[in-house]
């Protein structure tokens, strides 16, 4: 069972390396010509004007919050679509019940305004 | 051939799988290397111009000298930047769009790891992938970089759960998460493929994948026009080369995953037709290929032809279309599923 995941294992670290060993490639093989202006952040030419580290919208906090409620309940579907066909009819109405639920909060944030952009 | 067959059984385990890695990522590595021609090659011919043509015969060479320019050119990190998280992105964002492959068949038995959550896998490597975008901006302390991060990692997150809700419908169908099941029980013809009873799933899970990439027309997040590339302006160099292999190998992750789900995989289209035996002679993981390279094209062809969508036309599209027509359809699904309807889910199919 457990050895069906060591090629994921290794999979994993020849993925990170293959990250890593081009970047090194190119650390070694380009030129280091530092100055000032290279390294200050990209402006359009322009300098700084403040510091970017900025108040964002609170927004991407609210879609961030509603994706873990979405995401959750991806999740939580997984396990009853696979085994639906062994269950039947009663594992069709038990979810479909979770689901209104889920739909009814999902209409609520709707009126709210939650998933407005304008 | 017995001999050969002699000396891969002799070799350790570790060393099977070192092998079977590097036999599917080199030519994944070159498949990227030459969709970024054929992309530049098929807009070019779509706006009536011919595309690079001078490096080696009509441009065939031009990956090659791409990939050597960026290998010499200066690594660039700047003053503003948090180093080590700054080095870090790049790997986060290539690292599940590799591994993510480890699970995807070829044909039956061709996979590197037959596992039988498969999909869930798939689901949660491709979820890392935000994780490369949102800590490039951050790490970059540059205003362009982190806006660009904020529109993307939102617009990612969206669309996954539409996504999400097409891969569910997926596993109703076929009731298992593993991969190779799930092409079997789309055997018999291309009738029986899920891109019928799963229609409104196939189409928004492509469409998601394209959101889900950050390709045209929801690159709003790199928006070229207005801030510049987006989360990875600061990155210059092979750092700048490995997300730009990330993203085209989430790609032809979405399109091969796209062609095994709801188009049969590596099953022949003129299964059950009497052109079925005129064409046995096409080895199945071709086919795929060719189902692959399909929605593959597709994604250009979108590029070549939509304009960009606005930042709220986005959010409204994710949100408020595709999240209540999947639960819906997911719903009329289980339904069928449950009363074993004909043709696709009575199990005689697989």
């Amino acid at each position: 069972m457990l050895e069906n995941y060591l090629p994921i294992l290794i999979f994993l670290i020849v993925a990170i390396s293959f990250g890593i060993v081009p970047m090194l490639a190119g650390y070694l093989l380009g030129p280091s010509k530092p100055s000032e202006e290279k390294l200050s952040a990209y402006e359009c030419g322009f300098e700084t004007f403040d510091d970017s580290r900025m108040r964002v919208d609170i927004r991407y906090y609210l879609v961030a919050i509603l994706f873990i409620i979405f995401d959750l309940e991806i999740a939580f579907l997984f396990p009853w679509a696979v085994v639906l066909q062994e269950i039947g009819i009663m594992g069709f109405w038990s979810m479909f019940v979770f689901l209104f639920i889920l739909v009814v909060g999902f209409i609520y944030e709707w009126k709210k305004g939650a998933l407005e952009w304008e | 051939m017995e001999f050969l067959i002699s000396i891969w059984e002799m070799l350790p385990v570790t060393v099977q799988i070192l092998m079977k890695i590097v036999a599917l990522v080199l030519p994944l590595m070159l498949g990227v290397a030459y969709l970024t021609l054929a992309e530049r090659k098929v807009i070019g011919y779509m706006q009536v111009r011919v595309g690079p043509n001078r490096v080696g015969f009509k441009g065939i060479l031009q990956p090659i000298a791409d990939a050597l320019k960026l290998l010499m050119k200066e690594i660039v990190i700047p003053n503003p930047a948090n180093r080590y998280l700054f080095i870090i992105a790049p790997v986060m964002s290539i690292m599940p769009a590799l591994a993510a492959w480890a699970v995807i068949p070829f044909d039956e038995g061709m996979v590197i790891a037959n596992i039988n959550a498969g999909l869930l896998y798939v689901l949660a490597l491709t979820s890392l992938g935000v994780y490369g975008v949102i800590i490039a901006g951050w790490a970059s302390n540059s205003k362009y970089a982190l806006l660009g991060a904020l529109r993307s990692a939102a617009q990612v997150v969206s669309y996954e759960i539409a996504m999400g809700f097409a891969l569910v419908g997926v596993i109703l169908a076929a009731g298992s998460l593993n991969l190779t099941d799930i092409v079997q029980g789309q055997s018999g013809s291309a009738l029986h493929w899920y891109w019928l009873p799963l229609l409104p799933l196939f189409v928004i899970y492509f469409i998601a994948g394209v959101a889900e990439t950050n390709r045209a027309p929801f690159d709003i997040a790199e928006g070229e026009s207005e801030i510049v590339a987006g989360f990875h302006v600061d990155y210059s160099g092979m750092a700048f080369a490995i997300f730009f292999l990330a993203e085209y190998a989430n790609m032809i992750l979405i399109s091969a995953l796209a062609a095994l789900m709801f188009l049969g995989g590596w099953l022949s289209p003129f299964q059950g037709t009497p052109l079925e035996s005129v064409f046995s002679f096409v080895p199945p993981f071709m086919w795929l290929l060719a189902k692959t390279s399909f929605f593959l094209f597709c994604f250009l062809w979108f590029r070549a032809t939509f304009p960009r969508y606005r930042y709220d036309q986005i959010m409204r599209l994710g949100w408020k279309v595709f999240i209540p027509i999947t639960i819906f359809w997911l719903l009329v699904v289980a339904f069928c599923v449950v009363n074993k309807m004909p043709i696709w889910f009575d199990g005689k199919g697989a």
